[in-house]
C-alpha cells in the first residue's frame, strides 16, 4: 500500500472537516472579534442529534436507503444546531456586545461547559457508535484505499464551499457580512441591520459545523459528548493559523493542517527512530501555528493589519 | 498598609484574621475532613489566579496555557521528592541510597526559578502576537506540556505516564511532617489538628505572602508600567517604557507564581497525574480572574473563591437531586453545571466582574478599537 498517497487522502478528509469548523471561527471573528469557544460543542450537537435521528429512522422506516436516512438526519442536525446557535448568540454575546473585551469570552466557554453537561445529560457520557450509513465497500485508488465515506466527505466540502463562496460573494446578504467586518458602524449608517447580520453568521456557521459534525462521527465511527473539543480546538488553531477573520484562510489553514497531521502521523515515528509516535501528532497543530505566527503575525492569509492607537 | 488604618479597619481586619485561622477549625467540627479540603483547594485556586491576575489583569496578555507552569512546578517536586526517579533509573539510586526526597522549600525556589525561566523561554518569541493570537499560541503550549507529560514513559520513563507520579513526600515544616497528626497541649487542654487543617495554614500562608507582593507589585513602578501597556501599548512605548521586557517579566513573574502554586499542588495531593492539567484548568483560572474582577485583587480572590467552592457547597447540598434524576446528575456534572451557569449569569450581570477594580474600569474595554 501506499503510504503516502494513503496519508494525503486521510489529510484531505481531515483537513476539509477542519475547514469546515474554522470557517465557523473565522467568520464569527471576522464580524464581532470573538473567539467563539462553544463552536466545538456546536459540532457535537449536531452529531449526537443526527446519531438520535439515525437510530429512530433505522427503527420506524425500514427499508429506505440509507443515504437518505443519512441526509435528513443531517437536515435536521443543522435545523437544531441553527436554532441553537441563533440562540445562544442571542442570550449569552448579544447582551456583551458593548462590554469589556474578555467577558463574552468567558460566556463562550461557559456555554461550552454548558453545552457539554447538557449533552451529558441527555445522551449519557458513555461513547456511542455511530452506524455507517453509507456504503462499507473501500475503493482502491493506486494502491491506497479510500472509503465511501471519505469520499462523501471530499464532495461535501466541496459542494459546501462553493455554496458559501456564493452566498458570501454574489449575494445581498453576503455583501452586508462583507461590510459588517469591515466596519461595523458604517455598515449600520448604510442601512444593513447588523444584528441581522451576526445573527446569519451564527447561523450559517452552526449549520456548516453541524456538517462537520456528521463527517466526522461518520469518519470514525463514535460519538460522545467530548468529542467536539478537539476538532474545535484544531479547526480553531487553523482558521489563526490561516489568518483569522479571513474566510480563503480558514480553509487553506484546514486542508494544511489536516495534511500536516496525517503526514506527521504517518511519518514521525519512522523519522524519529521510534521515539516520538503518533501520540504526539496533537502537538504539530501548535508547534506548526507557533512557526507560523512568528514569521507572519498576523496569520498566512491574513491581512497586516497596524496597531490601531 | 495597616499601619495608617483607621482603628475600624484595623478591628474589621483581625475579625477577618481570627476566623481565617478558626476557620478549618470549626469545620473539622462537622466531623469530615472534606470541607477542609474544598477549603484547601480553593485557597490554591486564589493562589493561582493571583498568579495570573499578573499577566492577565495587570498586562493585559491573555494568557490560555497557564496551567502549564503549574505542571511544571507540580512535576518537577513530584520527581525530585518520590520514589520514581530512583526506581526508574539505576544511577540516580545508586546517588541516592536513601531515596531521592528533596527539601520542599529548596524545590520551591528551584521550581520558581523553573517555572519563571519557562515563562520567559515561551514568552520571548510569542509576545509580538496580538491579544488572540497570544492567547491561542499560550493555549497549545499549554496542551504541548500536558501531552509530553502524557507521553514521557517511553523511551525513558521520566513521567510516567498517564499513570502519574504517586507516593510523594509530604512537607516538613519545623521538623513535623504535614501528613501526621499535630496534638498541641496546653496544660489539661489539647487539640489535634488534622493534616488537612495543617496545609490548610501553609497554603493559607503562601496566599498572604502572594497578596502582598500581588499589592506591593501593583503599586511599583514596573506595575503602573504593566498598566500603561494594558490601556494602550503605543503610548506606553512613546513614553519610553521597553513593552516586550516588561511583558516578559509580567509572563515570567506569573510563570513563578503558577510554578510555586504546583509544588503546593503536589505535596499536598501526594501524587501528580496529567489529567489536572487539562485545558480546562487554564481556562478556569482566566474565568476566576476574569469573573472576579480584572487587575484588583479582592475581586480576583473572590472569583477564585466563588468558582472553586461554591460548585461545592451546592454539590453538597444537592445530593437528594442526583438521587431523583435516577443518577443523571451525578455530583461532577452538576457540579460542571454549576460552573457553567456561574460563569454566563455572573458574567451577563456584571459585565466587569464581581467587584471591579475602582480606577482602572477601562482596562481592555472594546470602546478603543474600531471593531
Amino acid at each position: 500500500m501506499d503510504v503516502l498517497l494513503q496519508q494525503i487522502i486521510n489529510g484531505l478528509v481531515l483537513g476539509s472537516m477542519y475547514a469546515l469548523v474554522a470557517l465557523g471561527y473565522t467568520m464569527v471573528y471576522g464580524i464581532i472579534g470573538l473567539i467563539n469557544f462553544a463552536h466545538g460543542d456546536v459540532l457535537m450537537v449536531g452529531a449526537l442529534t443526527s446519531w438520535t435521528i439515525i437510530g429512530l429512522m433505522v427503527d420506524s422506516a425500514t427499508g429506505m436507503p440509507g443515504w437518505l436516512i443519512l441526509l435528513l438526519a443531517t437536515v435536521i442536525a443543522m435545523v437544531v444546531c441553527a436554532v441553537l446557535n441563533f440562540s445562544i448568540e442571542k442570550l449569552a454575546y448579544r447582551p456583551l456586545r458593548n462590554s469589556p473585551r474578555l467577558a463574552p469570552l468567558i460566556t463562550a466557554i461557559g456555554m461550552s461547559i454548558l453545552l457539554q453537561t447538557l449533552a451529558m445529560i441527555i445522551w449519557k457520557p458513555n461513547p456511542k457508535a455511530y452506524p455507517s450509513m453509507l456504503s462499507r465497500e473501500p475503493i482502491e485508488l493506486g494502491g491506497a484505499v479510500i472509503s465511501v465515506t471519505q469520499i462523501t466527505i471530499l464532495a461535501v466540502t466541496a459542494i459546501v464551499l462553493a455554496l458559501l463562496m456564493w452566498i458570501v460573494n454574489k449575494t445581498n446578504l453576503g455583501r452586508a457580512m462583507r461590510a459588517t467586518a469591515e466596519n461595523p458602524r458604517v455598515a449600520a449608517l448604510m442601512g444593513i441591520k447588523p444584528d441581522v447580520v451576526i445573527s446569519a453568521t451564527f447561523i450559517i456557521g452552526a449549520m456548516l459545523a453541524a456538517i462537520a459534525g456528521i463527517m466526522w462521527a461518520s469518519n470514525y465511527g463514535t460519538v460522545q459528548h467530548a468529542m467536539g473539543f478537539m476538532p474545535g480546538l484544531k479547526a480553531f488553531v487553523a482558521a489563526v493559523m490561516g489568518g483569522i477573520g479571513n474566510l480563503g484562510g480558514a480553509v487553506l489553514g484546514g486542508v494544511l493542517l489536516g495534511l500536516i497531521e496525517a503526514l506527521g502521523a504517518g511519518y514521525l515515528g519512522q523519522l524519529t527512530g521510534g521515539v516520538l509516535g503518533s501520540q504526539y501528532v496533537d502537538i504539530f497543530a501548535f508547534i506548526v501555528l507557533a512557526l507560523v505566527l512568528t514569521l507572519r503575525p498576523s496569520g498566512l492569509l491574513g491581512e497586516r493589519v497596524a496597531d490601531r492607537a | 498598609m495597616f499601619l495608617k488604618s483607621k482603628p475600624a479597619q484595623l478591628v474589621a481586619f483581625l475579625v477577618v484574621a481570627v476566623l481565617m485561622l478558626l476557620l478549618p477549625i470549626i469545620l473539622q467540627a462537622t466531623g469530615s475532613n472534606s470541607w477542609v479540603r474544598i477549603v484547601d483547594v480553593a485557597l490554591l485556586y486564589v493562589l493561582l489566579a493571583l498568579g495570573l491576575n499578573i499577566v492577565v489583569g495587570y498586562a493585559g496578555l491573555l494568557d490560555l496555557g497557564f496551567i502549564a507552569f503549574f505542571a511544571v512546578g507540580a512535576y518537577l517536586y513530584g520527581l525530585l521528592a518520590s520514589p520514581h526517579l530512583t526506581e526508574h533509573f539505576a544511577w540516580i539510586a545508586a546517588m541516592f541510597p536513601n531515596g531521592l526526597h528533596m527539601n520542599f522549600w529548596l524545590v520551591m525556589i528551584l521550581a520558581g526559578f523553573v517555572a519563571g525561566l519557562t515563562g520567559l523561554l515561551l514568552g520571548a518569541p510569542v509576545l509580538k502576537l496580538r491579544g488572540d493570537y497570544l492567547a491561542i499560541v499560550t493555549l497549545g503550549f499549554g496542551e504541548i506540556v500536558r501531552i509530553f507529560m502524557l507521553n514521557l514513559d517511553r523511551p525513558i520513563n521520566l513521567t510516567n505516564g498517564p499513570k502519574g507520579i504517586s507516593g510523594i513526600d509530604a512537607v516538613s515544616v519545623f521538623g513535623h511532617s504535614m501528613s501526621q497528626r499535630l496534638t498541641v497541649s496546653l496544660g489539661d487542654w489539647s487539640y489535634t489538628f488534622q493534616p488537612v487543617t495543617l496545609y490548610y495554614y501553609l497554603i493559607l500562608f503562601f496566599v498572604l505572602v502572594a497578596i502582598v507582593i500581588a499589592y506591593r507589585l501593583q503599586d511599583s513602578r514596573i506595575g503602573r508600567a504593566w498598566m500603561a501597556i494594558r490601556e494602550d501599548e503605543i503610548a506606553a512605548k512613546a513614553m519610553g517604557l521597553n513593552t516586550r521586557n516588561l511583558k516578559l517579566a509580567a509572563f515570567g513573574m506569573s510563570a513563578t507564581f503558577g510554578g510555586i502554586s504546583g509544588v503546593l499542588f503536589a505535596s499536598f495531593m501526594r501524587g501528580v497525574y496529567p489529567e489536572s492539567f487539562i485545558l480546562m484548568e487554564s481556562v478556569m483560572i482566566v474565568a476566576m480572574v476574569v469573573l472576579g474582577g480584572l487587575g484588583h485583587i479582592p475581586g480576583v480572590i473572590l472569583g477564585a473563591l466563588v468558582l472553586a467552592g461554591l460548585p461545592e457547597l451546592l454539590r453538597h447540598v444537592a445530593h437528594p437531586l442526583t438521587a431523583m434524576t435516577d443518577g443523571r446528575l451525578g455530583p461532577e456534572i452538576l457540579r460542571q453545571l454549576l460552573i457553567a451557569l456561574a460563569m454566563i449569569i455572573i458574567m451577563l450581570l456584571r459585565p466587569k466582574g464581581l467587584w471591579p477594580s475602582p480606577e482602572h474600569g477601562k482596562s481592555l474595554s472594546k470602546t478603543a478599537e474600531a471593531k
